[in-house]
């Protein structure tokens, strides 16, 4: 069977997890098996749901030691609920949580494991091969997986979750859980909009902005298209946006479905962490700035004039929607 | 206090990327290599600001060709106290944590760094895998870590906030932006780095349960469409009607 670990941080499942689940089924499909999902811990309401994304089954290990991440003990128990249920595909989310516990998995399964993959798999001679962006998204690399369990790794954003399914009821899973070496203390979250590595939509401004006390245009933007904000690096390093902000090679990778850089040159570490994104739109007076060579669409122009006209137009948009 | 620091070798960030004609090889002509950022200006500083504080010796570990020595010396320049280099190229992230494994499983260090990713291969796997062989707890993507006599509290990133939690040595960690400030290497340390230790160690044997088949270039894009600067309507026309993304 194909597992899908669905990741449920805080107690919610989110997008990721769903991605995962649909991914999952369509790696059962093509590998003519059955499509099931775990979930760790006693505190994901709605597990019932990952049905509607194609598991067949969904597995819950209900214990509370289990509802923060430690690694180790993760690791374990998915590497033995993996092996009770016979499963030949783990699947994962390559998130924060995916990547403490898919390498793991790996070694304790035996199993080959390649990261971050963006498409679906495919058959070649029994084996399976999976691609996955490279090089800061400047190649694509395409691996044979040799082992007979696989483990791979979602990339976010990389399939749109897809209701194929019903609910279907909940099964206890009975699996020990060890004793953890991790002590979770708080967790901090950011206040506001969607987590830049989950957002559809990011409005991102370096700085050609200027001053910081420039940005209200960049929020107002971002507003109007329920965005998430974004800032290069020199812009998070003088202090001007917190440093979550900062996206591209030395901060974080992010693949949305629509960039907006405002007042970026478009530096190539800047690109390694944008690329990724299905369009790009670039707003810059200097029409020689290098991230036009990377954009679908450019607008040649002063950001304080170009901006503000820009969501007055999506205003205008959105009410006529 | 023993600390390891895991450093990968990997193309400068403005490298161009190519590959032979059958997509086997990364055509290396002409390209810089560097140790990669996040071991770098994280990792290894974090490590030595370390040892500076509670005393004890920082080694570098790469898995890697001779080659790699002048990324060993540069590691032992900024302030690492000796370094280890396997003797293999890097064949898989799977290969290079079996090797790390091997080397540190009776060494006893009390805190092994790593980077958050390489940025060429972009795997964010090592880490895990070697913790796995080692049996020790793995913290990713730290960007904070103090210790207080066997304790660590850690700051690392989780999807739109930070999750803070404390565990005891010895530990796994893999840093990220935050950690600590780049170090460039004054003449003092570049000179020291000459006579530091640096051993040559074999490999362990190792299946690799993954090939690399192939390596493409991504599809060029089709080209920027340039839109009035006067004409705003028309581009919000454009995202809607043609790129379908609002
Ligand atoms: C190893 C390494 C890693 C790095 N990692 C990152 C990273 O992760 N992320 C990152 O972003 N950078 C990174 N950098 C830095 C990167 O090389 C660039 O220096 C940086 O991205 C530039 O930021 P910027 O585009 O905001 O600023 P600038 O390069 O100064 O560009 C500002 C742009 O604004 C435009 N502009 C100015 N005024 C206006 C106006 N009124 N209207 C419209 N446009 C205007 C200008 O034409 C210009 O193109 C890294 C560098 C190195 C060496
Ligand atoms: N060849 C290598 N030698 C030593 N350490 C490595 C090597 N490759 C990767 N690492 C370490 O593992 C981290 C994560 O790498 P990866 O899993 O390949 O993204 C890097 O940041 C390094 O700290």
């Amino acid at each position: 069977m194909v597992l899908v670990y669905a990741e449920s941080p805080n107690g919610q499942f989110k997008k990721a997890a769903f991605e995962a689940v649909s991914y999952g089924k369509k790696v059962a499909t093509l590998l003519g098996q059955p499509c099931a999902a775990i979930t760790l811990g006693t505190a994901a309401a709605k597990a019932d749901e990952l049905g509607k994304y194609g598991a067949e089954k969904v597995y819950n290990v209900a214990n509370a030691q289990l509802n923060h991440l430690d690694s180790q003990v993760a690791g374990a128990v998915l590497a033995n609920a993996a092996k009770q249920l016979n499963a030949t595909v783990v699947v994962l989310s390559h998130t924060s949580t995916g990547k403490a516990i898919a390498g793991r998995l790996a070694v304790r399964l035996d199993a080959g494991l390649v990261s971050g993959v963006n498409s679906l798999p495919e058959l070649d001679n029994g084996s399976l091969h999976v691609k996955k962006s490279v090089f800061s998204g400047k190649a694509i690399a395409e691996y044979a997986i040799n082992t007979p369990v696989k483990v791979l790794s979602l990339m976010g954003n990389a399939i749109r979750p897809e209701v194929s399914g019903a609910p279907v009821a909940v099964e206890a899973l009975n699996i020990e859980v060890p004793a953890g070496r991790i002590t979770v203390k708080s967790v901090k979250t950011i206040e506001g909009r969607v987590p830049l590595p989950e957002a559809e939509i990011v409005v991102s401004a370096g700085r050609g902005m200027k001053d910081p006390s420039n940005w209200g245009i960049v929020e107002d933007l971002a507003e109007v298209l329920d965005a998430t904000t974004a800032c290069s690096r020199p812009v998070a390093d003088s202090d001007w946006r917190p440093h979550h902000e900062h996206v591209g090679q030395t901060g974080i990778a992010i693949r949305p479905n629509l960039y907006i850089a405002i007042g970026i040159s478009g530096a190539i570490q800047h690109l390694a962490g944008v690329n990724n994104s299905k369009v790009i739109v670039v707003i810059n007076k200097d029409p020689e700035a290098p991230f036009f060579k990377a954009a679908d669409y450019g607008v040649v122009g002063d950001l304080f004039e170009v901006v503000p006209r820009l969501t007055e137009s999506i205003k205008k948009f959105k009410t006529a929607n | 206090m023993k600390f390891l620091v895991c450093i990968a070798q990997t193309p400068d960030t403005t490298a161009k990327v190519s590959f032979d004609a059958d997509g086997k090889a990364f055509n290396t002509a002409g390209v810089q290599f560097i140790m990669n950022p996040y071991d770098e200006w994280y990792a290894l500083v974090r490590a030595c600001e370390l040892r500076e504080a509670l005393g004890g010796t920082v080694v570098a570990i790469n898995v890697g060709p001779a080659t790699n020595e002048t990324t060993i010396r540069k590691a032992l320049a900024i302030g690492a106290d000796e370094a280890v280099r396997i003797d293999a190229e890097s064949a898989s992230s799977a290969f290079v944590a079996k090797q790390i494994a091997a080397y540190a499983k009776d060494q006893g260090f009390d805190l092994i760094f790593l980077g958050k990713e390489t940025i060429d291969y972009n795997g964010s796997e090592v880490g895990a895998m070697l913790a796995e062989y080692l049996d020790l707890p793995y913290i990713p993507l730290a960007s904070k870590l103090e210790l207080a006599g066997n304790v660590a509290t850690i700051e690392r990133d989780i999807e739109g906030g930070v999750e803070v939690l404390e565990a005891s040595l010895p530990l796994v960690v893999s840093a990220s932006k935050g950690m600590a400030e780049q170090r460039i290497p004054n003449m003092r340390g570049i000179m020291m780095a000459r006579s530091k230790p640096l051993q040559v160690v074999q490999p362990v044997a190792f299946d690799e349960p993954v090939d690399a088949v192939r390596f493409t270039l991504p599809p060029a894009k089709a080209g920027v469409k340039l839109v009035d600067p006067e004409q705003m309507d028309e581009l919000v026309r454009l995202l809607h009607e043609e790129a379908k993304v609002i």
